[in-house]
């Protein structure tokens, strides 16, 4: 036994690899279960940032969304563009979308279908976001629209020149930005970000990355980097952040309309989110009495509702990653056995 | 009639009292608006990059805990007289560029092909958007207890006039200050806030120019055994005493990666040593300018080994600038091919792992060198031996033994520690200041934090 | 000769990491410097004809060879040959709605067309696949590297646990009996994974950053005075 693991031949680790990872997305895709998430202080930040973004200066925030990654790295940092796209249409932030990867116009345009095409219909485009594409040239892209930004973008994927996009108006660099929201597959990605524009400009940043880039930005944060999400374990903490807060600030609207001053709808929002099953009883207590039927109904609707999928990729994802870190961890501990087995022989290592 | 008014009276005197009561309690709820600050100025931030203003005031005579803070706006005037030509010139060409579009119509251009045209005139030269003076924007709020504010974010070369107004604890707003003069955020000709930069770029290079000339000077230098270096002849040794190929991987990054640059003088070196030993050493590279600077470096240390007509350039070649389509070929090469001794020298990413776990599983020697730290813990754990980010820009100094290279690892030690003296000195000071509170010292932190590393 | 391949990069090469340093303290300058980087942009586009025309030689004279895998080149050169055409001709993209009837005015990687059929269900499933390698890959290097042999390997090992563990849900069920709130609170594995990330890991990747960095500036500087001119070819 001990001769066979070791010199076990890698394919079998390969084959339980394969196993832990592809019986959970099976499962998972099939019954719709997903792990509970806590989210932490880095993925709180992310959201709170894209959150207050804007309110300094009393207005409706413009947020530079880069989507610098590819389809290699999709699995891992869509779920997070997703939820970016979610929370900023959701808070009714402008949106200009751009890219330094060359396939990342195809990410932009996958994020914005399954967001905002899909779920905020009456978002206008040009007014409410802009897709400028990609530019070739690295930092130098960020450098120079640090000075002016209609030098490398002079018009949109579409052609149009920018000048004749309403949410154009007023933006000429970074600075015009209340905000810059990357997510990051590697070179050029977070790190330029911080040098070239989060820095030089001071303006806030917060930024999605890989797994193996994460440890590397981790320095910069909360400083030059004011929110960060690593690997799927951040979109799966992000995503759930997002959801809630959708589907509270949902209830929220319903309840203002109904006659709820501003804070005391966002409270009771939180409250009823998170008991979404007694949504119906407190519908009939006499705190609901200024709401008209229909709101109840709006309610209820709101507070039940399952989540779409692709806003649940990110926690389906925490499955497979769960099993396969647990046959690492098994692994590492079958592979000291065997080195001690090997020790006690007098084999060495 | 008497008694009738006087019957009459009390009622009216009470609707009286209650009015005044109201009113009185309804000027109690509707305060006043807070009073505006005095004196506002605004000057251009000398010594900057351009774009800053700081804009001063006196407090506005409102009790302070009565405001909420106060709100800075600016107002853009439009361009300065010079770049107000220069737009005139530019509208003068939008006009011509209209003339065009009418003259291709009149010429039997379709209008739709003429506007394409016009617009492919328009793409190639541009004209700025002339911004018409906009009316007041608000810059930020700041909290009531400040009295200046540094407005960025402005465009060098306009002119900006500012007001202040105070915002109430109700969100009243008070009247706006009389604005100020107009102000131009120009640059300036240099850009103090980067001094304390400028001051440790000055001082490093002079410490490796230094050492570089004590060096040349005969200065014995010492340079510790770097044990990845070592094993190169190794490495290659190895790679013909069993008769098979050498690979050498350069990253995947372009030419202006300095990691790529420092890959390219470690294959000069690999390279010499595969020419005397008559190895042969495969390149395949991700970039095409890299596979230029890879040839010239090969064939040179061919010439030098006194080997050109073994110089093969058809062996240093571009595959693709994809990442994984570079992996995907690399891999395949690798379990066909299977090369005696791999080295990763450059900057690299995910495909590190990748190309590292198929060089072992082929039994091949393994040294990697990248500045990349989150791909070193991948390097150490697959490979034989891992040049840990500056030990992999030594290479060229520790590999050629030159005495004025080796001057300049002692001048970079210099730097370092520098910035450890710097450490030392923030660190000390942050702690005494949590311990003490004192005031001097938090100045003092901020200093080095917000200046000097700022810069 | 040894003016054109020595003197001239070297001069170029000095010239261009001065405007750069410059351009970086002087703002009247600042353009230079974004010059000199859009100057790098238009010669690595032309690189690209350069790569071009060398994988067509490479993959051409294998096949012309018939040596070992020429199939393979076959393959490569169809594939090139056919994604160029298509991505230049712009085949099957719809026109733009702004120039509905003006040629070639369609995106090229537009949904439907030709191009963007081949990302979707060539390019990126393929690339995909690639990266998910790393997942296997992770994991028998895992079982061959992390060994405790010496008091380093065990805090090593030891961190990789916390890690592996606190970044999934099994960290908070191993650990839930822990308060949150209490004391201890923070040796919930998944808070112990944020301390050591943030302040053991980040202490570990700034010393090397700092070294990073000033190997950087060090290695410009040769570079930029002609000290180390192996780039050039020079040798030793």
């Amino acid at each position: 036994m001990m001769n066979f693991l070791n010199t076990l031949d890698r394919r079998w680790i390969f084959l339980a690899m394969a196993l832990c990872v592809g019986v959970p997305i099976l499962v998972i895709g099939l019954t719709g279960y997903t792990f509970p998430e806590t989210p932490t202080p880095l993925a709180e930040a992310f959201f709170n940032e894209v959150d207050t973004a804007g309110e300094a200066k009393g207005r409706r925030a413009n947020i530079l969304v880069a989507l610098d990654f590819d389809p290699a790295s999709a699995g891992e940092l869509n779920p997070m563009a997703v939820s970016l796209v979610h929370q900023c249409a959701q808070k009714g932030h402008r949106m200009y979308f751009i890219s330094l990867w060359p396939v990342g116009p195809q990410m932009i345009m996958e994020s914005v279908d399954k967001v905002i095409k899909r779920h905020y219909p009456e978002m206008v485009y040009g007014e409410d976001y802009v897709n400028l594409g990609f530019k070739a040239g690295n930092e130098q892209v960020i450098k120079v629209m640090g000075i002016d930004l209609t030098t490398e973008f002079r018009t949109d994927v579409e052609g149009t020149t920018l000048s004749k996009i309403p949410m154009m108006q007023g933006i000429t660099n970074l600075e015009d930005f209340d905000l810059i929201a990357e997510i990051s597959a590697g070179y050029p990605g977070s790190k330029e970000w911080v040098l070239y524009a989060a820095t030089q400009y001071n303006i806030p940043f917060v930024s999605g990355m890989t797994g193996v880039q994460a440890p590397q930005l981790y320095p910069y944060f909360p400083n030059q980097l004011q929110g960060l999400l690593g690997a799927i374990k951040g979109a799966a903490e992000y995503e759930f952040l997002v959801n809630n807060w959708v589907r509270e600030d949902a209830m929220a609207k319903v309840l203002e309309a109904g006659g709820f001053p501003e804070s005391k709808a966002m409270e009771t929002a939180a409250a009823l989110a998170s008991k979404p099953q007694q949504v119906s009883t407190w519908t009939v207590t006499a705190e609901a009495s200024t709401l008209g039927p229909e709101a109840k109904t709006k309610l209820i609707e709101l507070a039940t509702a399952p989540i779409p999928g692709e806003y649940l990729e990110g926690q389906r994802r925490m499955g497979p990653q769960l099993f396969a870190h647990l046959l690492m961890v098994f692994l590492i501990i079958l592979g000291n056995v065997i080195f001690f087995a090997q020790r006690r022989r007098g084999g060495g290592a | 009639m008497l008694q009738m008014k006087k019957r009459n009276t009390l009622p009216a005197l009470a609707c009286a009292t209650f009015a005044v009561l109201v009113s009185l309690l309804a000027a109690s709820v509707e305060a006043a608006p807070p009073e505006p600050p005095t004196n506002l100025a605004a000057i251009d931030k000398p010594w900057d990059g351009g774009g800053v203003v700081f804009v001063t005031w006196d407090a506005s005579t409102t009790p302070i805990d009565q405001l909420q803070g106060y709100e800075i706006l600016a107002k853009d005037l439009g361009q300065t007289p010079v770049e107000l030509a220069d737009q005139t010139a530019e509208q003068a060409d939008l006009e011509a560029k209209d003339q065009t579009e009418t003259i291709l119509e009149g010429e039997g251009v379709a209008p739709q092909e003429a506007r394409q045209r016009a617009r492919i005139a328009e793409e190639a030269d541009p004209a700025v958007p002339v911004v018409e003076p906009t009316t007041w924007q608000s810059l930020g709020i700041i909290s009531a207890t400040e009295t200046s504010y540094e407005a960025t974010g402005l465009e060098k070369d306009r002119q900006y006039i500012f007001t202040v107004r105070s915002i109430g604890s109700d969100k009243s707003l008070s009247m706006m200050t009389t604005p100020t003069e107009p102000v131009v955020p120009e640059a300036a000709w240099f850009n103090l806030s980067k001094l304390p930069l400028l001051i440790a770029l000055c001082v490093i290079s002079f410490a490796v120019l230094l050492f570089v000339v004590l060096a040349r000077g005969g200065m014995p230098m010492n340079i510790r055994t770097i044990a990845g270096l070592k094993a190169v002849d190794e490495a290659v040794g190895r790679a013909t005493e069993m008769g098979r190929s050498i690979l050498y991987i350069n990253g995947i990054q372009d030419m202006d990666d300095l990691q790529t640059v420092a890959g390219v003088t470690v294959l000069g070196h690999v390279s010499k040593t595969a020419a005397e030993y008559d190895a042969k050493i495969e390149v395949p590279t991700s970039r095409s300018l890299v596979m230029t600077a890879a040839r010239e470096t090969v064939q040179s240390s061919y010439f030098s080994a006194g080997r050109p007509d073994a110089y093969n350039p058809d062996l240093i070649y571009y595959v693709t600038d994809e990442q994984f389509g570079f992996v995907a070929y690399v891999s395949g090469m690798m379990t066909r091919e299977k090369p005696a001794a791999c080295f990763y020298m450059g900057s690299f990413f995910a495909e590190s792992l990748i190309l590292a776990e198929t060089g072992n599983s082929v039994g091949a020697i393994q040294i990697a060198g990248t500045a990349n730290p989150s791909q070193l813990p991948f390097f150490v754990a697959a490979c034989d031996y891992t040049l840990i980010g500056e030990e992999f820009f030594a290479a060229s100094a520790y590999l050629s033994g030159q005495p004025d290279q080796l001057g300049s690892l002692k001048g970079q030690d210099i730097g370092k520690m520098l910035a450890g003296l710097f450490i030392i000195v923030g660190v000390v000071l942050a702690t005494i200041q949590a311990i003490t509170g004192s005031s001097g010292l938090e100045d003092a932190v901020n200093y080095l934090k917000e200046v000097i590393l700022g810069s | 000769m040894q003016i054109l391949t020595r003197f001239i990069p070297l001069l170029i090469t000095g010239i261009a990491g001065l405007v750069m340093i410059i351009s970086a303290f002087i703002p009247y300058t600042s353009e230079w410097g974004q010059k000199a980087g859009q100057f790098f942009n238009i010669l690595a586009a032309f690189a690209f004809v350069l790569g071009g025309g060398n994988l067509l030689k490479v993959h051409l004279k294998k096949i012309s060879d018939q040596s070992v895998g020429w199939g393979y080149s076959g393959v490569v050169l169809i594939c090139f040959i056919a994604t160029l055409f298509v991505g230049l001709f712009k085949i099957g993209a719809y026109p733009n709605p702004n120039f509905p009837n003006v040629p070639f005015s369609g995106e090229t990687q537009g949904t439907g067309s030709w191009f963007w059929w081949a990302y979707e269900y060539v390019f990126k499933p393929l690339t995909a696949t690639m990266f998910s390698i790393l997942a296997f890959y992770v994991a028998s290097a895992a079982f061959r590297a992390f060994r405790a042999k010496n008091f380093e390997a065990i805090l090593l090992l030891g961190t990789a646990f916390i890690i592996l563990l606190g970044s999934v849900s099994a960290g908070v069920f191993v650990t839930n009996w822990i308060p949150n709130d209490g004391p201890f609170g923070d040796l919930r594995l998944e808070n112990l994974r944020i301390y050591i990330m943030q302040v053991f890991n980040t202490a570990g990747t700034r010393a090397i950053m700092i070294g990073i960095a000033l190997g950087i500036a060090s290695t410009s500087l040769k570079i930029m005075l002609g000290i180390d001119r192996s780039f050039l070819g020079s040798g030793d």
